[in-house]
C-alpha cells in the first residue's frame, strides 16, 4: 500500500465530489451511464500509466500513485453500482485538511504518551532491584495477586506455569506466556494498581517488574532492572506466537456447498450443560446440573430499589460516587460478599475487625481485642490516611484527601445494615 | 409458499386444540366459555393511563423486567473487571438497544463529559493534534450498522457445553446503528506524509478510562472502515458503552472497540500490549498461541426457542428465530436442523443483512412435539460455513478461548423445554 491520503489530494478529491454530485440525480439510467463513465474513466487512468511511464519516465511512486487511482475509481463504481437508486453516499473525501483541531502541546503529548514499545522505546530512565520490588509488590499488589505473585481469588497468577502451555488447562503468567517484557512495564505503569492507576513511580515500575521476574525463577535475587538493560531481557516464551493464520488453517477448508441431508447415521447427545442458571433473587446466579432435563429453569428479576429521598439523597449520591475508590475491593448492599477487603453493609458503628468470615492484619484483631468501634472518628482519621492510622493494614489504598468525600462516605456507609 | 400456507392452517387448528389443557384462551375455545378480559369492562379501558412527562425518558413497561443484563459472578474477580450478557433470547429484530447492550469493562465504566473530552492524535504524524468534542461534530459523519462481539463469547463452552441460556453462551455480542467520523478522516488531519509508506504502519488508540485499554490496528484498517463514533441507535453513547466517544472497528473484536477514546498514535510496530499478548490470544493445542486474530468469523445461534425461551403453546406452528453475523461481511444464507445436523433446511432472512451487521433469521415450521435438537450454520459472502464444535476443536484444541464461533446445539425435550447440549 502507498500513501493513500496524499493520493486523495488531486485527482480523486476531485471525482470523489463528481461522484457525490451524481448520487444527487441517481435515477437508474443515470446511475447506468454513470458507470459507463467511470469504466471509460478507468480506461483512460489505464492508459495515462502507460503514457506517463514511457513519456516521462517518471518516478516509480508516480505509476504507483496512478494504479492506487484506479483502484480508488473501481470502488467509487462499486459504490455508484450499489447505491444508484439511492441518494445515500459516504462522507465525502476532502483534499486539504479542514483545519480543525489544535495543536498539541508537547506537555501534553509527554503526560499522554506513555506507551512502551516492545523494543524498549518509550521507556523513562530509572532503575529497580528484586528486593525493593518486593517490597512494594507486598504494598501495592498483594492484596489481589499474593505476596509470591500466585493470584488470590480470580485475581489473575503472575508467576508460575513454565512449560503448561500445550497441557489441558495452561497457566498463562507473565513468566509462562508474556512474549515480551516490555507489555509488563507498560501495563504495570499506565493501569495498575487496580484501583489506583497511574500513581506509580517509573523506579517502583521497574523494581516491580524485576520481583515478577524473580517471581518466576527467570532471574537471580541480585537483578537489577533499568532502562539500560530492559531490551536485552528476553522473555521465556518470546518465541510462542504466530500471527493468525485461520486463512491457510481453516477458510479453504471450510468454504464450500454444505450437506443438507443424510449428513451423519444418528446422533446422540454427549454432554449436558454444566452450569444451570437457577437465577435471580438478586442476580444471575448458576447452579451445577445434576437436574433433569424436565426441570425448566425460571428466570426473573428482583427490583432491588434503595430508596433515600430527601435531603439526605444529594449526601448519598456524593457518597456513592466516593465509594467507587473503594469498590475495587469493598462490596456494599443486598449480597455484598467479602472480597480483597471485607463486605461493608453495618461498618458504621460495628466493631473494628469483626467482618465475619475476613482474614485481618495484625492491627485489626489488636483493634478487635481493645473493643475499638468504627465511630465517626475512627473511620476518618482511617480513610484520610490508612496506613497513618491503621500501621500495618494490607489496605493499599493511600487515603482520600477531601473531607467533604470522607464525610459523604460514611454517610453513604451508614445506610447499609447488616444483611 | 402455498403449499407452506396450507401446511400452516391446519397445524393451526390442530394446535389450537392441543394447546386447550394449558391456556384460559383454549379452554374458553373449546367449551365456550366467553374471555373476561373481553367481556368485562377492564381498568385500562375505563381509567385514565400515565400523563406524558411521567417519564422524561422511558424504560421498558415493568413486564419486561426480566429481559436485562446479566452476569455470570464466578468467571471473573470483581465487578467492575467483568462482562455481562446481552439478553438476545428476549430481542427481536436486530437492532440491540443501549440499555441491554453487554458491557465489558476493564476498570469500571467512567463519567466523562463532553465538556472534559480531548482526544489526541500524536506519533508519526505532520501534525499532532487535540480535538475538543465539539471539533468532532464539525467533521463529515457517517452512519452504519455493526455488530460488536467479544472475543471471548462462547468462550466457556470449548471444553463441553456449560451455560444454559443463549444469553450466556452467546450474548457479549450487540449491534447498533452508529454516527461517527471515519477514522481516515482524522488521520488525514493530521497529516500521515510522515509515516512514510504506510504499509507497515500502526494506529495504537487508547481509552481515557484507569485501564487505559490499548490496541494496535493496521493502518489498512484504520484507513479502511473505521469509525471514530459518538452516538449509537440515534442517541449519545452511553456511558458502559464509552460516552461521549468511542472506536468502531467493524467485524472485529470488540476489545479493539476502544471505549472512551482519548489517543490515537501513529506507530512503526504494533505496541503488543497488554490486551493484544496475554489476553485476546489463541493458545492452540501445540502450546504455540496465535495473535493479531482480529477479524470474527461467520457465526449463528438460535435465540427462540433456547433454554430461556422454552416452547409454552405445544404443538403447532412454532417461529424458530435466531441472529447470524460475520466480520468478513454479509451473511448470505443460514440452515436450521432440527436433528442434530442429520438433515438441515434454509432458513428465511429477517431482511438482507448488513455487512458486518447482524442479521435475523427466521424458521416458520410446524412442531409435532417431538424432541429436537435445534442447530444453526451461518454462510457468509466468503461461502464460508460456520464449523461445528469437532471441526473447530480439531484444528485448534480446547484451551484456545477466544473466537469459538462453533454450531450450538439446543435440546428441545417433548415438554418444550430446552437445554444446551453437545451432540455427536
Amino acid at each position: 500500500m502507498s500513501k493513500f491520503l496524499s493520493l486523495i489530494v488531486p485527482s480523486i478529491g476531485g471525482a470523489a465530489l463528481v461522484l457525490g454530485g451524481a448520487y444527487g440525480f441517481a435515477s437508474r439510467d443515470y446511475g447506468q451511464a454513470k458507470i459507463d463513465n467511470l469504466t471509460i474513466r478507468i480506461a483512460q487512468t489505464e492508459a495515462h500509466v502507460a503514457s506517463a511511464i514511457e513519456r516521462a519516465r517518471m518516478a516509480e511512486a508516480e505509476a504507483k500513485k496512478a494504479d492506487t487511482e484506479r483502484e480508488l475509481l473501481k470502488l467509487a463504481l462499486a459504490d455508484a453500482a450499489s447505491m444508484r437508486n439511492d441518494l445515500a453516499t459516504l462522507a465525502p473525501v476532502h483534499e486539504m485538511s479542514l483545519g480543525l483541531g489544535r495543536p498539541a502541546h508537547v506537555d501534553e503529548i509527554a503526560a499522554w504518551d506513555v506507551d512502551v514499545l516492545p523494543d524498549g522505546r518509550g521507556l523513562p530512565p530509572g532503575r529497580g532491584d528484586v528486593w525493593t520490588g518486593e517490597e512494594v509488590f507486598v504494598e501495592q499488589c498483594a492484596s489481589c495477586h499474593g505476596d509470591f505473585a500466585e493470584g488470590v481469588g480470580n485475581w489473575p497468577v503472575l508467576a508460575g506455569g513454565l512449560d503448561t502451555l500445550a497441557d489441558k488447562d495452561p497457566v498463562k503468567t507473565v513468566g509462562s506466556y508474556w512474549p515480551h517484557l516490555s507489555t509488563a512495564w507498560d501495563y504495570i505503569n499506565r493501569s495498575m494498581p487496580f484501583g489506583a492507576a497511574g500513581t506509580l513511580t517509573a523506579d517502583e515500575t521497574y523494581a516491580i517488574v524485576a520481583y515478577i521476574l524473580y517471581s518466576n525463577d527467570l532471574v537471580g535475587d541480585d537483578f537489577v532492572l533499568s532502562d539500560e538493560n530492559f531490551a536485552e531481557f528476553e522473555m521465556y516464551n518470546a518465541n510462542g506466537f504466530v500471527i493468525d493464520d485461520r486463512s491457510e488453517l481453516e477458510y479453504s477448508a471450510w468454504r464450500g456447498d454444505p450437506c443438507m441431508s443424510n449428513c451423519k447415521d444418528m446422533v446422540e447427545i454427549t454432554m449436558r450443560a454444566t452450569f444451570l442458571d437457577v437465577t435471580p433473587e438478586g442476580g444471575g446466579v448458576s447452579v451445577m446440573n445434576h437436574a433433569a432435563a424436565s426441570d425448566a429453569p425460571v428466570f426473573g428479576v428482583s427490583a432491588s430499589e434503595d430508596v433515600v429521598g430527601g435531603e439526605n439523597a444529594e449526601l448519598f449520591a456524593a457518597g456513592e460516587r466516593a465509594f467507587r475508590q473503594c469498590s475495587s475491593c469493598h462490596a456494599v448492599g443486598e449480597g455484598a460478599r467479602n472480597s480483597t477487603g471485607p463486605a461493608l453493609n453495618g461498618i458504621v458503628n460495628a466493631s473494628i475487625g469483626a467482618v465475619d468470615g475476613f482474614r485481618y492484619s495484625g492491627i485489626f484483631q489488636d483493634a478487635a481485642a481493645a473493643g475499638d468501634v468504627w465511630d465517626q472518628e475512627r473511620l476518618t482519621a482511617f480513610l484520610g490516611d490508612p496506613k497513618g492510622a491503621m500501621p500495618g493494614t494490607k489496605m493499599a489504598f493511600r487515603g482520600m484527601r477531601d473531607q467533604e468525600d470522607i464525610d459523604a462516605l460514611i454517610a453513604y456507609l451508614a445506610t447499609f445494615e447488616v444483611e | 409458499m402455498g403449499e407452506f400456507a396450507k401446511t400452516s392452517r391446519r397445524a393451526f387448528l390442530r394446535g389450537t386444540a392441543a394447546i386447550a389443557a394449558g391456556s384460559f384462551a383454549g379452554k374458553a375455545a373449546a367449551e365456550g366459555t366467553p374471555d373476561p378480559l373481553i367481556t368485562e369492562l377492564q381498568d385500562w379501558a375505563s381509567y385514565t393511563g400515565a400523563g406524558v412527562d411521567e417519564t422524561p425518558y422511558g424504560l421498558p413497561i415493568r413486564f419486561e423486567a426480566d429481559v436485562v443484563r446479566r452476569n455470570v459472578e464466578w468467571l471473573t474477580a470483581s465487578p467492575i473487571s467483568s462482562i455481562n450478557f446481552t439478553p438476545i433470547h428476549a430481542l427481536d429484530g436486530t437492532i440491540t438497544p443501549q440499555g441491554c447492550a453487554f458491557e465489558r469493562h476493564h476498570s469500571g465504566a467512567i463519567e466523562l463529559s463532553k465538556e472534559d473530552y480531548r482526544l489526541m492524535i500524536n506519533g508519526l504524524v505532520d501534525r499532532p493534534l487535540v480535538f475538543t468534542y465539539a471539533d468532532l461534530e464539525r467533521f463529515p459523519r457517517e452512519n452504519h450498522v455493526y455488530f460488536c462481539e467479544c472475543a471471548a463469547n462462547t468462550g466457556m463452552e470449548w471444553a463441553g457445553a456449560q451455560l444454559n441460556g443463549a444469553q450466556f453462551t452467546h450474548g457479549m455480542i450487540h449491534n447498533m446503528e452508529y454516527t461517527g467520523i471515519p477514522l481516515r478522516m482524522l488521520l488525514n488531519e493530521a497529516g500521515l506524509d510522515t509515516a512514510g509508506d504506510l504499509s507497515d504502519k500502526w494506529v495504537y488508540v487508547e481509552g481515557a478510562d484507569a485501564s487505559s485499554n490499548g490496541r494496535s490496528i493496521p493502518m489498512e484498517k484504520a484507513l479502511d472502515d473505521v469509525l471514530v463514533a459518538f452516538k449509537a441507535n440515534g442517541e449519545a453513547l452511553r456511558m458502559e458503552h464509552g460516552y461521549p466517544v468511542r472506536l468502531v472497528v467493524p467485524g472485529w473484536e470488540g476489545n479493539m472497540w476502544v471505549k472512551w477514546l482519548r489517543r490515537i498514535e501513529v506507530t512503526d510496530m504494533a505496541v503488543e500490549s497488554r490486551e493484544e499478548t496475554s489476553k485476546y490470544t489463541d493458545v492452540y493445542k501445540d502450546g504455540i498461541a496465535r495473535k493479531w486474530t482480529w477479524v470474527m468469523d461467520a457465526k449463528s445461534v438460535i435465540t427462540s426457542p433456547s433454554p430461556q425461551m422454552p416452547i409454552t403453546h405445544g404443538q403447532g406452528p412454532l417461529v424458530i428465530s435466531g441472529l447470524a453475523w460475520s466480520g468478513h461481511g454479509q451473511i448470505t444464507r443460514v440452515d436450521v436442523s432440527k436433528d442434530g445436523g442429520i438433515s438441515w433446511e434454509t432458513a428465511r432472512l429477517g431482511k438482507q443483512g448488513d455487512a458486518k451487521a447482524l442479521t435475523r433469521f427466521y424458521l416458520d415450521t410446524d412442531w409435532d412435539g417431538s424432541p429436537m435438537l435445534l442447530q444453526s450454520r451461518a454462510i457468509d459472502e466468503t461461502g464460508y460455513v460456520q464449523p461445528t464444535k469437532d471441526q473447530l476443536r480439531e484444528k485448534r484444541g480446547e484451551n484456545a478461548v477466544y473466537h469459538n464461533n462453533c454450531i450450538q446445539t439446543w435440546f428441545v425435550s417433548e415438554q418444550g423445554v430446552a437445554e444446551n447440549v453437545e451432540v455427536s
